[in-house]
């Protein structure tokens, strides 16, 4: 028998502990996709390969306009918070904030730390005491909010990662602040600058509570309307609906992840 | 950069936040104070009802009576918000350990698997313990097969799902900061731990824990603080029976109407979260010093 020669790296038991935390987390997660693709209505019993639910809730005209509305959200909540965040990254990072830079930070971080039920709450409250009832508007403005660290954190990772080196190079030989952000800071920013986008876009289509509470009848969004679906019981369409958002938001974090970790 | 530019540049995330984020919060703090239109919305008198209506309950005659329920809900949430915390720990400090163990190419992979849950739709993450637990689920059905029960267990709708479902929730939490404070360990101090005739459990405790300290106080104030508000694992997973303050402060703007106490509930939520991070914010730097 071979002893294993003591290495403080291994600790007896740490792996399958760690194994069996990945399957805890992925298991459920490939149950519900197996369970979308079971022709059965009766969705614990396996009963064939089908495809037949995604082509249900394809031609369901309510979620297709749920999907339309959480695409037009998603979308210019996106390209608006991703330039607050690209301005606000570039003031953060390469600015001379003469104070309160601590309450920057905390004010940019803030929805991140309050409870989602306490931000849907009182942008609820906030644009009913304005009487501002505008549907989808509303609801762009509320993603914005909390789309704004997401999109943040990539692209200030990034400034401080790169540092001011070629900036100052292009001061140096003359470049307009305005030439040094477009030809220098700007190209090298790009890839981070897409992965804030991904992830801002990602956010505001997965979100739920906000939206829920202040979308009117006709701006519900795709998550709010399957919750409603969901309410009602465990059907295949749920499912099949389930792992189509699942599919989209899989495919656009590995692409802001991979993008992220990129060295322009 | 100039000052005029910097100024330029960060007032677009600062007013967009602090308008339509800050100002509600004030706002709903002013709601809190009035009196609930029984349409929605608020109209005057100004009042403490909101926050009399945590203790007492108006009786017919308009005497106050002592009701305990609104705290059962608040001290339940808080309760299984801890729970949620410590299992998160427990689980996530081992993994992150694990996870700084390993070489690079491994690193990088795990860490990407214990992420990207965190980016997929919570609604549809809870929703999957329902195919799981409920009595023609998953669960019950292999058990059944395999002949260990008769009847399906009951598996869903009790504090134990929700308690589930909040840890398969926010477990990336913990890992995440925990690892990368762990990530930043010299390793030379372990060796020399072993050196000097530690054993795992003494090197772990005078060691590894007081370095790891700074990343599990971070994950788990980033565990309490959503698990505290969570509205979507006790109301899928929970039945929403037995409320919780998430769910209860959704009821009071949509089916009970009752603006003021909502608005209460959420400062009184806030206000807890604060104190938290309060908390650790005064006692971090006493610890560096000792340090």
């Amino acid at each position: 028998m071979t002893r294993r020669a003591f290495s403080w790296r291994y600790t007896p038991g740490f792996a399958p502990l760690t194994v069996a935390i990945l399957v805890f987390l992925y298991t459920p997660l490939l149950v519900l996709v197996v369970y979308a693709f079971n022709s059965s209505r009766m969705v614990t019993i396996w009963q064939g390969f089908s495809t037949q639910w995604f082509v249900a809730i394809g031609e369901n005209g309510d979620i297709r306009g749920a999907a339309e509305n959480s695409l037009i959200i998603a979308v210019a909540a996106t390209i608006a918070s991703t330039l607050i965040a690209l301005l606000g990254a570039l003031a953060l990072e390469r600015g001379t904030l003469a104070f309160g830079r601590g309450l920057v930070h905390g004010l940019v971080a803030m929805p991140l730390v309050v409870p989602e039920i306490v931000v849907a709450i009182t942008t609820l409250v906030f644009f009913s005491a304005l009487g501002m009832h505008q549907g989808l508007i509303n609801l762009i403005i509320a993603h914005t909010v909390f789309c704004i660290p997401f999109a943040l954190l990539p692209i200030q990772a990034r400034l401080k990662d790169m540092g001011g080196m070629l900036e100052e190079a292009g001061r140096d030989l003359y470049a307009s602040e305005w030439n040094v952000f477009r030809r220098i800071t700007l190209p090298l920013l790009a890839p981070a600058i897409g992965a804030g986008a991904i992830m801002a876009f990602v956010i505001s289509l997965d979100d739920f509570l906000i939206s829920m509470m202040v979308s009117s009848a006709g701006s519900t969004t795709l998550p709010v309307y399957v919750y409603g679906m969901m309410r009602l019981g465990v059907t295949p369409e749920v499912n099949a609906i389930s792992t189509v958002l699942l599919a989209i938001s899989l495919v656009f974090v590995a692409s802001a992840l991979l993008l992220g970790r990129r060295r322009a | 950069m100039s000052r005029q530019s910097t100024l330029l540049l960060i007032s677009p995330a600062v007013l967009v936040i602090g308008v339509f984020m800050l100002i509600p919060m004030f706002i709903a703090l002013a709601y809190s104070f009035m009196t609930a239109n029984p349409y929605g919305g608020v109209q005057p008198p100004a009042t403490f009802d909101a926050y009399v209506q945590f203790l007492y309950q108006r009786d017919f005659d308009d005497s106050l009576i002592f009701s305990p329920d609104y705290i059962l809900i608040i001290v339940r949430s808080l309760y299984l918000a801890v729970a949620t915390t410590a299992i998160c720990l427990v689980l996530g400090l081992p993994v992150a350990w694990y996870i700084v163990c390993q070489s690079e190419q491994r690193r990088r992979l795990l860490l990407f698997f214990i992420t990207l849950p965190f980016w997929i739709n919570t609604l549809i993450r809870t929703y999957c313990w329902i195919l799981i637990l409920r009595d023609e689920g998953l669960a019950n059905k292999l058990l059944r097969t395999l002949g260990i029960i008769a009847d399906p267990l009951p598996l869903l709708y009790n504090d134990g799902s929700i308690l589930l479902g909040l840890v398969y929730t926010f477990l990336p939490f913990m890992v995440l900061p925990i690892y990368s404070t762990l990530e930043r360990i010299d390793p030379r101090l372990i060796e020399a731990a072993y050196d000097l005739y530690a054993g795992r459990v003494a090197v772990f405790r005078r060691v590894i824990w007081p370095l790891a300290k700074p990343g599990a106080l971070a994950g788990a104030t980033l565990v309490f603080a959503p698990a505290l508000g969570s509205f979507l694992a006790p109301d899928l997973l929970g039945g929403g029976k037995k409320l919780l303050i998430g769910s209860l402060i959704q009821m009071q703007f949509t089916s009970s109407r009752n603006w003021p106490f909502g608005a209460a509930l959420s400062i009184a939520i806030t206000a807890v979260i604060l104190l938290v991070m309060m908390l650790r914010a005064w006692t971090a730097p006493q610890r560096e010093a000792r340090a």
